[in-house]
């Protein structure tokens, strides 16, 4: 009984502490694949836009299919909506709930993404530092011949020689990236408030419900488990008899060996018993070699029916006389 | 329940665990080996496009195709395919299936190579830094370059210490802007592959979910079999060797009776003291050193045959061939007697035996079944009736002359 608990609390947690745990993994990922992912904005009025968006939001639709594909419950949900009906009518809550699970899994990592793009303020930079007010700021660099856009386009890129000598491009860059930054501490505390209200406030909608197809989803997980589990198992088994099978039928003369009942077997006899019926019946060199000649050029077919269902021996002894002293059947 | 669950992960984890440890790890090689490697482009227009492109494809094929060396399960699917099809037909799914499974572990490497090779930029820069618009980073007119030179000094753009044209053209624009190019498609390459791999692995339980599982479980069963028929092989020649082995001692302790008048010693009473019965049976018979000795030589210059006998004394071992299916013979039933039984009977799948018969009586037959060891003038021989198979007493352990359920 206590095994048993020990397994389902395992298989409990197994199904949802691992999704939370490779979630929060992918999170990481993505945090570690900004900081070594080296931004390069072109500098130029047509395409730093273009850029800056398109770091900040492709990166987070990679991780969020990403996401998707790593969890567990992308596949129950799926085949669980896509089956047939069967003997077992589908229950739309629970492919409700598998989804709503998946999908919040999904979109930490791309959050956490985004959230880290506008707290460093590089993308936000090469965006939109074409539409500040130069007037604002003191030391436009103003002999250079370029015009204003151009000018404005070339801040996010600190090694560019017009900037030299001139503290327009530090403040330009340092009043960006305060807009930047309050964007990105807005939307995580709006995450968050939007996550603890959540919590707060779902036992007060429908709780019984929600006790019941959270229970039926983690079945669904573990179902499909234990189902490739005893697939597994039950080749094991297959494979082993069909070998056997296989090895038994390569006798070229049908000698028939089989054991005593056990009160009639000597003591010495079983040890080398089972030496013997482990040779199924292969004893000679050639033999061996045509038994794995024929495995490549003729592999036996898969009916392992004479081999589980082996007729069972029925013995009947007799004395001399013809009186039965045991019999089988 | 734990012991289930402990084999199963081994089995499991044997097979696919293991093949995605080594595609992590193959990936992280990668990385790795891009990290390490010293990007050196050689800045000349007829070499850079070659050199750039070379280096991001190259390593990448190569990649991949280390990918099939190291997977184990390639020569698996080549055996399956190259095999004749003898009682067992093949399916094309399956093939399909494993080879699927096999390229998608294999193009993890490759498909990281390419992406942080594109990300850095440095090949891309290295490949068309020849095609760059001058005018949009600077200003070609006026300095009378030709044609050849304005190449020429283009292609020294990704060479930061050989370049000196910063009056024609800007590097660092033009180096920041092809750079920018080749992350934008590093960026749109990532996303094709994994909107192709989501659609493949998130869409494809709509479509033929069924057949998907007869797919994989016939193709783990293929892994599972070959390891199987190999447990089961090695098991064999230990047994083959230990049973040689064991004869090929008797034999030689046979002969050494006739030299020293020993007797053997299982004739003795199964009450003795099993430990003690154990070790005189390990000695096979051989108790001199000149015993041993000759053991020890001929096992090298007189190797036995791989053929083991059946069991049973090798000196009686001759009568067994009078034995034949009418059961004529009056010396059959030895320790190691066989009896043949007529294709007939194994069409329809059961032995069948009218009666069966022990010829001895009660009393001896049971002794002599309990000692291992008959000897000729205490049995008598009845046949079975009927069929006219031959019966055979059975001395030792292992032979009976059954019925069978019908």
């Amino acid at each position: 009984m206590d095994r048993l608990k020990l397994v389902l609390q395992y298989f409990q947690s197994n199904s949802e502490s691992i999704s939370n745990g490779i979630c929060v993994i992918l999170a990481l990922v993505s945090v570690k694949l900004y900081t070594s992912f080296d931004f390069n904005c072109p500098c130029i009025p047509q395409y730093n836009k273009l850029y800056a968006l398109g770091v900040m939001f492709v990166p987070p639709v990679i991780l969020f299919l990403l996401g998707v594909m790593i969890n567990r419950h992308t596949g129950v949900m799926m085949e669980e909506w896509a089956r047939p009906p069967g003997q077992r009518t589908k229950n739309p809550a629970v492919i409700k709930y598998l989804f709503s699970a998946m999908l919040q899994r999904a979109l930490l990592a791309p959050m956490v993404w985004i959230l880290v793009t506008l707290l460093d303020g590089k993308c936000f930079i090469c965006a939109f530092s074409m539409s500040v007010d130069p007037k604002h700021f003191t030391g436009l660099p103003n002999n250079t011949g370029l015009d204003l856009v151009k000018i404005l386009a070339k801040v996010p890129c600190k090694e560019d020689i017009i900037f030299r000598n001139s503290s327009f491009r530090k403040a330009v860059s340092r009043y960006v990236r305060c807009y930047s930054q309050a964007i990105g501490w807005s939307i995580l505390l709006f995450l968050i408030l939007l996550g603890a209200v959540a919590r707060v406030i779902k036992p007060c909608f429908n709780h019984a419900i929600f006790l019941q197809t959270r229970y039926w989803s983690n079945y669904l997980d573990i179902e499909q488990k234990l189902f490739d589990e005893t697939c597994v198992l039950h080749a094991r088994e297959f494979a082993r008899k069909c070998v056997v099978q296989f090895f038994e039928g390569m006798h070229d003369d049908m000698n028939l060996r089989l054991p005593l009942p056990h009160t009639l077997r000597s003591r010495k006899g079983n040890s080398e018993y089972e030496e013997e019926e482990r040779l199924h019946g292969i004893t000679r060199k050639d033999q061996m070699d045509h038994l794995l000649q024929t495995w490549y050029q003729c592999r036996p077919e898969l009916d392992v029916t004479k081999e589980a269902y082996k007729p069972s021996v029925c013995i009947t002894w007799e004395d001399h006389k013809g009186h039965i002293i045991y019999s089988d059947v | 329940m734990d012991k289930f669950r402990m084999m199963f992960q081994f089995l499991q984890s044997n097979q696919e665990s293991f093949m995605n440890g080594i595609c992590g790890i193959m990936a992280l090689a990668s990385a790795q080996l891009y990290a390490s490697f010293e990007f050196n482009c050689p800045c000349m227009p007829e070499y850079n496009y070659s050199y750039g492109v070379g280096i991001l494809v190259i390593p990448a094929i190569w990649f991949f195709m280390l990918g099939f060396v190291l997977n184990n399960n390639v020569s698996m699917l080549a055996e399956e395919w190259k095999r004749p099809n003898g009682q067992r037909g093949k399916d094309p799914t399956i093939l399909r299936y494993m080879f699927i499974s096999i390229s998608q572990r294999s193009l993890i490497a490759p498909a990281v190579w390419i992406s942080v090779t594109l990300m850095d930029g440095k090949s891309f820069l290295c490949a068309y830094s020849v095609d760059i618009d001058v005018s949009q980073f600077g200003n070609a007119t006026g300095y009378g370059l030709s044609e050849e030179e304005l190449v020429r000094l283009l292609a020294k753009i990704p060479c930061k210490h050989i370049f000196d044209g910063s009056h024609v053209i800007s590097r660092e624009a033009a180096t920041r802007y092809i750079r920018c190019v080749s992350q934008a498609f590093g960026w749109l390459f990532l996303l094709l592959i994994t909107v192709i791999a989501f659609m493949i692995r998130a869409i494809r339980p709509c479509f033929s979910q069924a057949a998907f599982l007869k797919t994989k479980y016939w193709s783990h069963y293929i892994d599972i079999e070959r390891k199987m028929f190999d447990e089961i092989c090695t098991e064999h020649s230990k047994s083959f060797a230990k049973v040689c082995i064991q004869q090929y001692f008797e034999s030689i302790s046979g002969e050494m009776r006739s030299f020293h008048g020993h007797v053997r010693g299982d004739d003795s009473d199964d009450n003795d003291d099993e430990n003690h019965k154990s070790d005189e049976d390990k000695l096979l018979g051989i108790r001199a050193q000149e015993d041993m000795n000759k053991v020890l030589w001929n096992w090298h210059t007189c190797k036995p045959p791989l053929s083991l006998k059946k069991e049973g004394n090798t000196e009686e071992h001759s009568l067994l061939n009078n034995v034949n299916e009418n059961g004529t013979t009056g010396q059959a039933g030895y320790d190691n007697a066989s009896f043949n039984i007529s294709p007939k009977s194994l069409e329809s799948n059961t032995i069948r035996f009218d009666k069966v018969d022990f010829g001895t009586t009660q009393n001896n037959f049971s002794k002599t079944l309990l000692n291992g060891k008959v000897s000729m003038n205490q049995h008598q021989h009845t046949f079975v009736n009927g069929d006219g198979y031959p019966s055979s007493t059975i001395a030792k352990k292992e032979w009976a002359v059954y019925y069978s359920k019908v």
